[in-house]
């Protein structure tokens, strides 16, 4: 059957979409990259879709659904290097996307993912101390 | 009209097509006053080769509907010339008294061979329209030229209107002039997001002091152009945002909290240029 290749790069997952997607195959990656971020632990996932030059609504959907189930796990998500026609066809079929991250093209989006990833571990860094100082004081 | 007598005009035009040629040369040398705007061979050589068209095409006996396949070299032939014309600067008159010269030496000719009044008045009437056809033919061909120039001027300006500018590396700006239809949006559209593509750029900012009037159509464009360049990854910030144009946009109810707006163009640069990183400093 055909599938998407899902590739691991360190904490990551990337994802490139090179074949004109269709229901059956938007449907498998759905499952298959949920799975991935629950077997590898991966902190951050990038959907490639610079080869995608048609979407429909559907596909809009399920790439917008596949995005925040990545986030729901805990895995930040970046979509790059959307076609301009793309862009439009999304927007005029009222799909914006909203709060998924973009950017234009691989290199890019990595260095967000990184960014993103480091900020919430600084966060998480910051809480951390502020729990050790609580526990101190107590 | 008679129709089971055949005309006499194709036989007129295939014995006689040498005097009728010079008399026709004459006749519009006597009408031509712009004789600068084309060469008399250049006249002569459209007359003979319409004329023998003309006469190929008489021969097949249709003389009332110069749409059909028998005209067509005819009319390809009158259609380049009226092209010619319009684009030399001559007046749809002059370009029509090409094909109504004609009249005067063919009448002349069925004159001559026609002796029979009733017949002689047919002829005259087929003759004159078939001619009075090819003629508006000729005028509507003109016009159509024309018209193609207007619609290819009015492309050249859409495109000319929405100049996509790099301002910084990875900073492009839009400056939009005049009103924002849907036809300009589109292209405002797709030039901005292709450029997006082309150059790399993370900041992209719409400039619209230009602009004269938002309505709702208007806003829901721009919005539209905001969200696509989200998608590719893009940010957008809207500048030089008229006080007329912000009552409007709040009377309204236009939604623009999603998207960075600043007051003018320079400010939009200095935002983009900080998220990008850089800052200007006075040596």
């Amino acid at each position: 059957m055909e599938r998407i290749p899902i590739l691991q790069m360190g904490e990551f997952l990337l994802v490139t979409i090179q074949v004109d997607m269709h229901d059956r195959l938007a449907m498998t990656l759905q499952d298959d990259l949920t799975n991935r971020i629950s077997q590898t632990n991966a902190n951050g996932v990038l959907i490639d879709i610079s080869a995608l030059e048609i979407v429909d609504s559907f596909i809009g959907r399920i790439l917008g659904n596949i995005a925040k189930m990545s986030r729901v796990m805990d895995a930040e998500t970046v979509v790059v290097g959307m076609q301009p026609a793309v862009a439009i066809t999304l927007v005029e079929l009222g799909l914006s996307l909203t709060g998924i991250r973009t950017a234009l093209n691989v290199e890019k989006g990595m260095a967000l993912l990184r960014a993103s990833i480091s900020e919430s571990a600084q966060a998480q860094a910051i809480a951390t101390e502020w729990d050790l100082e609580d526990d101190a004081e107590d | 009209m008679d129709v089971t007598r055949s005309s006499k005009i194709p036989e007129i035009l295939k014995t006689h097509e040498a005097e009728l040629l010079s008399e026709w040369n004459q006749e519009l040398s006597a009408t031509n006053t712009r004789k600068g705007l084309i060469k008399e061979a250049e006249l002569k050589e459209e007359c003979r080769e319409f004329l023998k068209l003309l006469r190929i095409a008489a021969q097949s006996g249709n003389l009332s509907n110069i749409q059909a396949v028998e005209w067509r070299e005819v009319r390809e032939m009158l259609t380049s010339i009226s092209r010619s014309r319009s684009h030399k600067g001559f007046t749809p008159t002059e370009t029509a008294t090409f094909i109504f010269s004609f009249k005067r030496p063919l009448f002349d000719r069925l004159r001559q061979q026609l002796h029979d009044p009733a017949e002689l008045g047919d002829e005259i009437w087929q003759a004159t329209d078939l001619l009075d056809r090819l003629g508006l033919m000729v005028v509507e061909a003109y016009q159509k030229s024309r018209e193609e120039v207007i619609l290819r001027q009015q492309e050249e300006m859409m495109e000319l209107s929405t100049p996509v500018v790099k301002l910084w590396e990875g900073i492009l700006a839009l400056p939009i002039i005049g009103t924002l239809d849907s036809a300009r949006t589109q292209v405002v559209m797709e030039s901005l997001l292709q450029k997006i593509v082309e150059t790399g750029s993370e900041v992209a900012i719409i400039d619209i002091t230009g602009v004269p009037t938002v309505d709702t159509l208007t806003a829901q464009h721009l919005l539209k152009t905001v969200t696509a360049a989200r998608l590719m990854g893009a940010d957008c910030i809207i500048s030089g945002i008229r006080p007329q144009i912000a009552q409007t946009i709040v009377y309204l109810g236009i939604d623009l909290t999603d998207v960075t707006t600043k007051a003018t163009l320079a400010d939009a640069f200095l935002m983009a240029l900080k998220r990008m990183g850089t800052t200007i400093a006075r040596k």
